[in-house]
């Protein structure tokens, strides 16, 4: 991410850090958490799941800052992040 | 459907009925998220849930009370308030959800939503606002925008559509808020507020139906959402009259109205049962 200056806490602040699991058969392909994750995060994959619709895949899944968002904003409850405890 | 042995169950499906999952909503459909929000909040306002009903009418959002994994009524077409209200009058106690769309709240049940609001029932409305009849193929509803196309308007809407909040707020309600599906994190904080208020609470949330409504008017469901991100304005404490829902001009979200007043239980107590209420009997 680039800031136009260093926040003054950003010693004390942690990024958090999240881990996506995707519940791909009840993905129906809409595409919202593809496209609204702040950090990119996520992609369209190339598999097919038992409805026929491509289910997203973490690409770059060590950026992702366990926002939630794309838990929120999905419509199927096929998508959530939880925080990242392996570090 | 079962979940895949690989990941632990999503963090809602305690208060989904898995076994109907996936919904009938289709792909892009707002509800889902709406209805997702709806579960959260009940979820994180600390409200006793099995205390916690969820009304709802006829519709795509109607089917909601049948995913819910709570006491919940699938009511007749316009009647998710009148149920509702009798629920609430009948135990005071419970916390009534009425989840339901634009057309079921504002059409055909648009006189029950003036007097429920009027009474200031202690009710939680959520209104799907998707702008047309999607269920039934895409018909215009009295919140259709102008000159939008439906199947009904192929020319284009020529009537105005109606102003949710200020109608919600000219008939007495004390919690007004609009939100879009894309602000799911405003709108979690609105419904939790709202299920805290003592009073009539009314949210309307904006949602994409990609299917009728987006595909009569060349949107596709993330061009409504890249609308719902560039043309609103969120605008709290707005005035009621200037939320007209035009996206030429752009549409105020925020939450608009609120105030206390007696609620329908307390007035009706105060007024009819003075003796009980003297020896500390009424609620």
């Amino acid at each position: 991410m680039k800031l136009w200056r260093i926040p003054l806490d950003s010693q004390t602040v942690q990024t958090p850090k999240g881990i996506v699991h995707i519940l791909e058969d009840r993905c129906k392909g809409c595409g919202y958490c593809i496209e609204f994750c702040p950090k990119k995060v996520l992609q369209f994959s190339n598999r097919f799941n038992k409805k026929g619709y491509h289910p997203p895949e973490a690409m770059n899944e060590g950026d992702c800052v366990n926002c939630h968002f794309c838990e929120i904003i999905c419509p199927e409850f096929a998508i959530y992040s939880m925080e990242d405890t392996r570090a | 459907m079962e979940p895949s042995a690989r990941h632990m169950p999503h963090p809602l499906d305690d208060l989904l009925r898995v076994d109907r999952i996936p919904h009938i909503w289709c792909p892009g459909c707002g509800i889902g998220t709406v209805f997702s929000s709806c579960l959260t909040s009940m979820k994180s306002s600390g409200i006793d849930l099995a205390k916690t009903v969820m009304v709802s009418g006829i519709g795509c959002s109607g089917r909601g009370a049948g995913y819910v994994n709570l006491d919940s009524y699938h009511t007749t077409h316009g009647r998710a308030l009148p149920f509702a209200t009798g629920m609430k009058l009948a135990n005071p106690e419970l916390n009534v959800v009425v989840f339901s769309g634009d057309g079921d709240l504002f059409a055909i049940g648009g006189n029950h939503f003036i007097h429920a609001a009027r009474r200031n029932i202690e009710l939680t409305v959520v209104c799907v606002n998707n702008f047309n009849y999607g269920m039934t193929g895409g018909q215009v509803a009295a919140t259709t925008p102008f000159l939008a196309k439906t199947t009904t308007t192929s020319l284009g809407n020529p009537d105005s559509p109606f102003n949710l909040p200020l109608l919600a707020f000219a008939a007495g309600a004390t919690y007004v808020a609009r939100w879009t599906v894309l602000h799911a994190r405003e709108l979690m904080g609105s419904i939790q507020e709202a299920l805290l208020k003592k009073g009539f609470s009314f949210i309307e949330v904006l949602a994409p139906c990609p299917v009728n409504y987006g595909r009569r008017n060349k949107l596709s469901l993330l061009d409504t959402m890249r609308l719902y991100q560039q043309k609103t304005i969120i605008k709290n404490g707005a005035s009621p009259t200037e939320l007209d829902i035009d996206f030429s001009r752009g549409v105020v979200l925020g939450k608009f109205i609120d105030i206390q007043r007696p609620t329908c239980i307390e007035s009706y107590d105060r007024t009819c049962r003075p003796q009980e209420i003297a020896e500390g009997k009424a609620a």
